[in-house]
Order: C-alpha cells, then sequence, then structure tokens
C-alpha cells in the first residue's frame, strides 16, 4: 500500500489541480484576514479573553470570515481530491493491470484514499498556519496555550469534515463510470447540504410552529429546536456548529434558541474551557467521523465485491 | 515439461450465466499456448481466474503451483497480464510508469532502474523513455505492456488480444517480443481472434466456445482430427499425366495420400516435400505446370470446432 500512497502523493502534489486548489484557499485566507484584522477592532474589547481566535472568526460588514470561508473550501478541496480516484483508474485501462502486480485490491483505495487525506492535511495545516503567522504579525497579540489547543483541534476537526467530503466523491467514482457523473454528484450533494437542508429545516419548521414579532420566547424556542435539529442532518451544519464552539469560546451552547436569548438580552456568555467546548462538540464530531467511514466503508465494499471485469 | 497451469471443472457463473463451464486446462511450462474463442467465449474471465482477480464459482486452479484464489500474491509476483486495452499513467514518461511497476513488485530501486533501461532497449522504446505516455501509439503501448509485463521476471505471461488495433509493422513488433519471451522460457498464454498470428507464434492452441474448451493441442494434431490427411496439401498441375505416377509418387517418403482431379494432383504429407514431388512427376516423364503448398489453416481448424460448439 505505501508504494500507491507514495505516488498518489507524488501525483498530488505535481498536479495543476492542487496548485489551483492550494491557490484558492490561501487567496481566500488572506483575504478573510485582512478583513478580520480591519474589523477586530470593533469586536476586541478590554476584556476580550481570545484576541487571537477572533482573527478566525471575525467578519467584515459584507465579507465572511476565515472559518466561512474554509466551510466553503474545504467540501471542494475534498471533492477534488476523491471524485475520479476509481473510475479515472478504470477509464484509462489501468486497474486490471494495477490489480494484476503483487498487491491486495484494498491497497489500491486505502492507498487513495490515505494520499488524499494527507494532501488534505497538508493543504489545511499550512493554510491555517499562514494565517495564524499573519494574524500574530499584524494584531501583535500572541496566542495563549488554550486558543493552540483550539487550533489544533480545529485543523483536525476540518481535516475530518474534508475526509468526509473525499470519502464521499470516492464513493461516487466507485459506483459511477465517468469522472464527470461522480464530480456532478458530489457537486449537487454539497449544494443540497450547503444550501438546501437549512431552508428546508427553516420552511418544516416554520410550518410546524410559525413566528412573528410578537411571538413567545417559548415559541422562538420550539421553532429553533426544530430548525436545527433538521439541519444537522448536514454535515455542513454539524461542522458550522463544531468549529464555532471551538473558536468561540464564548459560545456556551449549540442551542440555537439560547444563542438567540443571549444576543437578545445583549449577555454572552462565560467562555468555556477548552475541554467544555469539545465535550459539547463531542457528538457533532462523532457524527462527521460517523459519515465519512460510513461513506469509505460503502465504497471500499463495493470496490472489493465488483468483478474485475466491470470494476 | 512441467505443466504450470492446471484447471479442473473451473467454473465462474455471473448472475446466472456461466461464462466459464468445467474447463479442465493444462498448460505446459515454455510453451507458447494460444487460447482462442470468439468474443464471450470466456477467455479473459478464465485469465482472471487464473490470476487470482475473479473467484472461480467452482473448480479447482493451479497457477504455477499455487491457488490464485488463496494465495493471489505469490502467483500475481510471477504471472504477468497484458490487458486488451491496456493503459498507462499518461502523465508519466514510459520509464516512471515500468518504476512504478517495479515498486508495486518490490524491486530495489538500483536494481530495478538498470532492468527498466534494458526492458526499454528490448521493446525498442529506449529512444522515448523519458516521453510521456500520452504521446505514444497504440503499438508502442502494447510494447510498454510487454516490458511492463517483464519487469517483475516472470514465470507465466498472459497477453489478452495484444496486437488488436495495432498497424502491421506494429503487429510484427509485437509478435517478435512474445516469441523472444518463448526463447527466454517464459510461458506464454496468448489469446487472439488473429488466427494467423496465433499460428505462427504458437505451439498448441485451445479453442474455447460458449464456456467449453472444444479442442485443445497442437495445431498439427487438431487439423489431423480435424481435417484428415497431413500437416502439408501440395496442389501439383500436371501435363500428360503418366499412369504410374500416381504410384511413383505415393512411394516417395512422407506422402500420406495422393487424389487426382483433372490435370491437378493433390497431395497429403507431413513434410514439405515439392522437390522430391517435382523430381518424381519430371522423372516420370510428365510436364509440370506449377505447384503450390497449404499448411492446415488454423482458421479452418476453428471454424469448425466454433461450428460444431
Amino acid at each position: 500500500m505505501y508504494a500507491v500512497f507514495r505516488k498518489e502523493i507524488a501525483d498530488h502534489l505535481s498536479s495543476k489541480r492542487f496548485g489551483i486548489l492550494f491557490t484558492l484557499v490561501l487567496l481566500a485566507a488572506m483575504f478573510a484576514t485582512y478583513v478580520a484584522v480591519q474589523n477586530i477592532r470593533s469586536v476586541v474589547t478590554v476584556d476580550t479573553e481570545f484576541v487571537f481566535l477572533k482573527i478566525f472568526t471575525t467578519s467584515g460588514e459584507t465579507l465572511p470570515s476565515f472559518l466561512s470561508f474554509l466551510s466553503l473550501f474545504i467540501p471542494m478541496v475534498g471533492i477534488a481530491l476523491g471524485f475520479d480516484a476509481i473510475n479515472s483508474e478504470r477509464a484509462s485501462g489501468n486497474l486490471s493491470r494495477l490489480l494484476s502486480q503483487p498487491i491486495y485490491r484494498d491497497s489500491l483505495i486505502n492507498g487513495k484514499f490515505l494520499a488524499g487525506l494527507a494532501i488534505l492535511g497538508i493543504i489545511l495545516a499550512s493554510v491555517i498556519a499562514l494565517v495564524s503567522g499573519l494574524g500574530l504579525r499584524i494584531v501583535g497579540v500572541p496566542p495563549n496555550s488554550e486558543e493552540v489547543l483550539r487550533l489544533v483541534a480545529f485543523v483536525l476537526l476540518s481535516i475530518i469534515y474534508g475526509a468526509f467530503w473525499m470519502a464521499l466523491a470516492v464513493l461516487f467514482s466507485v459506483f459511477f463510470d465517468r469522472t464527470a457523473t461522480s464530480m456532478l454528484a458530489s457537486v449537487a450533494l454539497w449544494i443540497f447540504f450547503f444550501f438546501f437542508v437549512s431552508m428546508i429545516a427553516g420552511a418544516i419548521a416554520d410550518a410546524r410552529v410559525p413566528i412573528d414579532q410578537n411571538s413567545s420566547v417559548e415559541m422562538v424556542t420550539k421553532n429553533f429546536e426544530i430548525e436545527g435539529m433538521i439541519g444537522r442532518i448536514s454535515p455542513c451544519a454539524l461542522y458550522g456548529e463544531a468549529t464555532s464552539a471551538l473558536l468561540t469560546p464564548e459560545l456556551g451552547s449549540l442551542n440555537m434558541a439560547l444563542m438567540w436569548i443571549s444576543t437578545l438580552t445583549g449577555r454572552m456568555l462565560t467562555p468555556l474551557p477548552f475541554s467544555q467546548s469539545l465535550l459539547l462538540v463531542w457528538p457533532q464530531v462523532v457524527s462527521i467521523i460517523a459519515l465519512a467511514a460510513i461513506c469509505f466503508a460503502v465504497s471500499y465494499i463495493r470496490f472489493m465485491r465488483r468483478e474485475i471485469r466491470s470494476i | 515439461m512441467e505443466q504450470i497451469v492446471e484447471t479442473k471443472d473451473l467454473t465462474k457463473t455471473y448472475n446466472g450465466f456461466t461464462a466459464v463451464d468445467r474447463l479442465n486446462l493444462t498448460i505446459k511450462e515454455g510453451e507458447i499456448f494460444g487460447f482462442l474463442g470468439p468474443n464471450g467465449a470466456g477467455k479473459t474471465t478464465t485469465l482472471l481466474m487464473l490470476l487470482g482477480l475473479t473467484e472461480p464459482s467452482s473448480g479447482t486452479v493451479q497457477v504455477c503451483g499455487y491457488n490464485p484464489t488463496r494465495e493471489p500474491l505469490k502467483v500475481k509476483s510471477i504471472v504477468g497480464y497484458l490487458p486488451e486495452k491496456v493503459g498507462f499513467y499518461e502523465d508519466l514518461t514510459a520509464r516512471q510508469n515500468l518504476s512504478y511497476t517495479a515498486e508495486l513488485n518490490n524491486l530495489p530501486r538500483r536494481e530495478a532502474a538498470e532492468r527498466i533501461s534494458e526492458l526499454l532497449a528490448t521493446v525498442g522504446l529506449s529512444q522515448v523513455a523519458d516521453q510521456e505516455v500520452s504521446t505514444f501509439s497504440r503499438g508502442m503501448k502494447q510494447r510498454l505492456g510487454i516490458a511492463d509485463i517483464w519487469v517483475k521476471k516472470p514465470k507465466l505471461a498472459f497477453l489478452d488480444e495484444a496486437t488488436s488495433g495495432i498497424d502491421p509493422e506494429g503487429i510484427d513488433d509485437v509478435l517478435k517480443l512474445v516469441k523472444s519471451m518463448g526463447k527466454k522460457g517464459i510461458t506464454v498464454v496468448f489469446c487472439s481472434h488473429q488466427l494467423h498470428q496465433v499460428q505462427e507464434i504458437c505451439t498448441r492452441v485451445g479453442i474455447l466456445a460458449k464456456g467449453h474448451l472444444v479442442a485443445e493441442g497442437e495445431i498439427d494434431r487438431l487439423g489431423r482430427r480435424t481435417i484428415g490427411g497431413g500437416r502439408y496439401r501440395i496442389e501439383a498441375q500436371v501435363a500428360q499425366l503418366k499412369p504410374k505416377l500416381v504410384d511413383s509418387i505415393k512411394e516417395v517418403k512422407g506422402v500420406m495420400e495422393v487424389q487426382v482431379s483433372g490435370n491437378s494432383l493433390l497431395i497429403s504429407c507431413d513434410k514439405d516435400l515439392r522437390g522430391q514431388i517435382a523430381k518424381t512427376i519430371v522423372d516420370s516423364g510428365s510436364l509440370l505446370l506449377g505447384m503450390k503448398i497449404e499448411e492446415y489453416s488454423l482458421e479452418r481448424i476453428y471454424k469448425k470446432y466454433s461450428k460444431e460448439a
């Protein structure tokens, strides 16, 4: 498997696709950092405990934060790394030649997946490190140990989230013969999860518990609960919640209603220690890991059971 | 010669369709074996089972003394396979593609580099060794495929339609390489629809039809069984046919049968006896107008067995 892994890493690193993705993510990150630095004064007070983390979460009036940019780009990177993993080998006539070499069949899919994961890790870790470095230089406030821990957790979570999208793209590359179809299917699912699930969740919540400006707190809470529960079928929502909790320690709960109330009353909740934030996001993290594992397991089983002639 | 491949009642069924049906096949070490059959006869499925890439539904198979289903890595480390539509990484050079194969076969890097250079020279691709495979013609890719097989120093090579879609010059190159594989002691199983190519390079053939092995053996023996007579058929056109000429020709050593058809003599024999027969005709006082020789045509043998199947 190591030979496959090595070859895939070399292929990725020398490919134009990697160059484009890396440049795109880097540009977005730089842009988001610039926006954060421009606006950070308005969100930081003398009492603010985690100034360094604000680099990642501060947005402009119209421009999104680094976190929002990353939420958008991670699925793209994951899909780009996996959508043609198997079907391109099949289409080029390489698959049967490769499998006739003394390697187990699963070495191919495992090697490809691990190489993709490594590349994902390289892209995300280096971009986040660059943004941190840039932020440190401009803001001039070094991160404390808890902020470093939160950033490490954020990197790991982002890699896991990217792994989910890559596993999904690999799954489609096993099921569909054409690379264009597998890419389209992956992008379609991303659009559904990213844009439509929140809309559907909002519509269902409003249909079940309609609210307006005069609605009671109880009604609003119920509405938000329904919306939050339905929204969590989307891995994008799970990632959004988890990263928000990790990078915003003041976020003491993922309960939308509670957040709404605290915003309404102008009271911020007490910052949670890292261990508590981790506990808070644990269900989201486990769900994303489970989704990635399911996608990979299904593609693994399908790839292993398919007859070579139809592979 | 030892048996390098042996199958007993080998059967493969896909979703109720029997692709290979109780196949009993024997291939001897060092031979170039022609594996024939129409599309869908089960040739590729058989090769895949022999390589351990597809599991048989029933029956047993031994390749180089190993069971490919239970010991696929051992089989794949000594058996090369050139699929019909061989593919390479188009953005890599020929040398890089072979290096990857060497790496998958756990060859030490230095040994692999030397071997790859030698092989690229053998298949006539030295000058384009560092060019991307995307610039290669189909014939060049097939030659690269043969080098790819050779990287692992195989005992046995399966070539599935290795000459399809290549120009005549390319076909010659590939056939020469297959012959040289045979000379270097590699047993070759050569699947092809090009029967004259099979006849040119193979010592024995197996004919598969609808999953059944309908004939197996040396081309001569199959020809004798199918068409009758000797390996060669000489047709001599003679004027002033003398009565005793037929008897005189029958006395020539190696002649098996003589038939007269108008002014033509149809002589069946085991060797090319054109010289002796011409001399006999002239000595008898008859006038020899022309002569032509025909070997058993594999096509005739193949057609007969396919039709019967």
